[in-house]
């Protein structure tokens, strides 16, 4: 633990779909601070998916804390944690992130539309968006192609700026380069944390890939902070 | 924004969604073409006969004598004495009164004695009088004028003979004293159209060799002979009124009713047509009852394309949620996409409407007088794509509810 804030504090935290009997997900301890850029490294069905959705809110932990920007996610109702979500954090997917039938501007947007703190952030959309475009690497005239159009190494350039729009606090990417050839994982991560330290936000990214590591402050394995009850099941 | 993406979602899945609009189109447009037809056929048997204030005649049912007077459906039980008539026809109250004389026919159109009255009093579709195209009115006792349906059906011209038939069924006719046509009525949209009229001592004229239903043996009047007679009748099939004030129609009808030398009955078009309605209301329930399960099946089977679009939706849903969209916004989105499609669905009913009347109309009112006006939409019309679109939103609550339920477990993790 470093004196910097934590921008995310994860304490005692275990969780079990529905219809289990064991925890899928047992976190004694994990925390990011502020700025820090961290790789959270697992195999398929280490539980990556799972604490990714316990941080964002979607899912609830049956028992523990998960604090985000210093609020409980736990404390908050389904439709605080909906709005918390919005304005805290900015989320890539690993791929099929985009609206295909929107506008590169509507999917880049969308998230303001849910955030109202962050669209203050954002005074004039249009220009940030084709600023934001630019800086990504993308032209900036690809702002009114429908997101459907566009390549796939585009659309994740395209879900980067919309997690990045509003700057928000901690942005958490899931497998965002495993669609992308080698080149163009390795500038896309460049444009990524270039935007990012711009913007002051944290990064959690979580991949199988450890060649990964070396663009990171921090890679930290699944198996180092989870107790998967399910193996010793 | 929502809206651009409710609005882009639905072009993204044009085939199945034009599909479902055009089905709600044209469940929308027969609905409003029934009530159009509803209204219009109302519309059409109330202007059949307009500005007569009393239709007299014997004592039967109102219904009957409206439609036997006036629509030439049905046979009357029994006459109007020509002493009634008159007795009428001079009470203080009636500023006009015009015979009606039904019983004859020629092929398969009514025969109508009436006075040359008829053509002044007689108004039809609010006001209008009727008009000779070809030729004139009446002028000599063996002269007819007949409607533009008579004429076009077999062919007639001015001066083309007529022989009237006796009664309405049969072969019996009354070839010795042919009529001439005089005039041909332009087309009114009435039963005036399918009637050929005579004067009413027409009438008595072909029957002076008749006695009680059945020729005289052996006797034939001559023509020449005929027109010297006083061909006064003995009875009428109904008369047409007109009073000098509105406020005396009750009181004249209620001393019609009473009257102590014959048993008549006074009608006001507008109530008697009104019982008409009535009756017939069943039938016209059926008819909007039918057309609008149409509505409701389109709008069902905008509801299970809904449903069978939400696996293939999960992905956005997610995303959607992962933006922050509470489970409600998705409920929303799909709730705003359905009004929308039922919204153009509706709108595009009621221009397929419009446009089918454009086309249709003067073919409906040639094949049936029935004239369907072409006016703006009604209150009761907007209200009805109102409903629409409120029925629309409110069936896709129940694949909504379902999207609710799987974005609720889905999160943003889409297991697909």
């Amino acid at each position: 633990m470093t004196a910097d804030p934590a921008i995310l504090l994860i304490k005692d935290v275990r969780y079990r779909w529905p219809g289990r009997t064991t925890f899928d997900i047992d976190i004694p301890d994990f925390s990011i601070v502020e700025g820090e850029s961290v790789l959270l490294l697992g195999e398929s069905g280490s539980g990556k998916s799972t604490l990714l959705s316990l941080i964002c809110g979607t899912i609830t932990a049956q028992s523990g804390s998960i604090i985000v920007s210093g609020t409980d996610i736990a404390a908050l109702s389904p439709g605080q944690r909906d709005g918390f979500r919005a304005e805290q954090i900015g989320l890539i997917f690993q791929q099929f992130n985009l609206l295909p039938y929107a506008s590169v501007m509507d999917n880049i947007l969308l998230p303001l539309r849910f955030a109202p703190s962050r669209r203050a952030r954002v005074p004039s959309p249009g220009e940030t968006v084709r600023h934001l475009c630019r800086d990504l690497g993308l032209p900036e005239d690809i702002v009114a192609a429908q997101a459907g159009t566009l390549s796939v190494g585009q659309q994740q350039r395209v879900a980067a700026a919309r997690a990045l729009i509003g700057a928000p606090p901690l942005i958490i990417a899931d497998e965002p380069t495993s669609a992308l050839d080698a080149a163009t994982q390795a500038t896309f991560l460049k444009l990524l944390f270039a935007q990012a330290e711009v913007n002051g936000s944290t990064i959690l990214m979580v991949s199988h890939d450890a060649r990964l590591a070396e663009h990171f402050d921090r890679c930290v394995q699944m198996t180092d902070i989870v107790t998967s009850q399910q193996a010793a099941a | 924004m929502i809206f651009r993406l409710a609005f882009g979602s639905l072009v993204a899945r044009a085939l199945t969604v034009v599909m479902t609009i055009l089905a709600i189109a044209l469940s929308v447009a027969l609905f409003l073409g029934v009530e159009k037809v509803r209204t219009g056929a109302k519309a059409s048997f109330a202007d059949t006969i307009s500005g007569t204030d009393l239709i007299v005649g014997a004592r039967s049912g109102s219904v009957q004598l409206l439609l036997y007077s006036v629509f030439r459906i049905g046979n009357a039980t029994n006459n109007l004495t020509w002493e009634s008539y008159q007795d009428i026809a001079g009470r203080p109250e009636v500023d006009w009164i015009v015979p009606i004389s039904l019983g004859d026919s020629h092929r398969q159109f009514r025969v109508m004695g009436t006075s040359k009255a008829f053509f002044d009093r007689y108004k039809y579709r609010s006001g209008q009088s009727l008009a000779v195209e070809n030729g004139a009115i009446m002028d000599d006792l063996f002269d007819a004028v007949i409607g533009a349906d008579v004429a076009a059906t077999l062919n007639y011209k001015v001066d083309d003979p007529i022989v009237v038939a006796h009664g309405l069924a049969s072969f019996i006719e009354h070839e010795d004293q042919p009529f001439r046509v005089s005039g041909v009525l332009e087309k009114t949209g009435t039963p005036v159209d399918r009637t050929v009229i005579v004067s009413l001592e027409a009438i008595e004229a072909i029957h002076v060799d008749w006695n009680s239903g059945a020729r005289i043996p052996g006797q034939s009047t001559p023509a020449e002979m005929i027109r010297q007679m006083e061909l006064e009748p003995k009875a009428v099939t109904a008369a047409l009124v007109g009073v000098k004030s509105r406020l005396q129609v009750f009181g004249l009808q209620r001393a019609i009713n009473e009257y102590p030398e014959e048993p008549l009955l006074a009608i006001l078009p507008g109530v008697a047509l009104q019982e008409l309605w009535q009756i017939v209301g069943i039938a016209e329930t059926a008819l909007v009852a039918v057309s609008g399960m149409v509505v409701v099946t389109a709008l069902i089977g905008m509801m299970a394309m809904i449903f069978s679009s939400l696996n293939e939706r999960r992905r956005e849903m997610a995303i959607l949620r992962a933006m922050g969209a509470t489970p409600l916004t998705i409920v929303g989105l799909l709730v705003l996409e359905a009004a929308l499609m039922a919204a153009i669905g509706a709108l595009m009913g009621l221009a397929l409407l419009y446009l089918s009347l454009i086309v249709a109309q003067p073919a409906v009112d040639a094949a049936f007088g029935l004239w369907l006006p072409i006016d703006a939409p009604s209150t009761r019309e907007l209200w009805v794509l109102l409903g629409v679109v409120a029925a629309g939103a409110i069936v896709s609550m129940i694949p909504a509810f379902r999207a609710y339920r799987m974005s609720l477990a889905d999160g943003m993790m889409v297991r697909i």
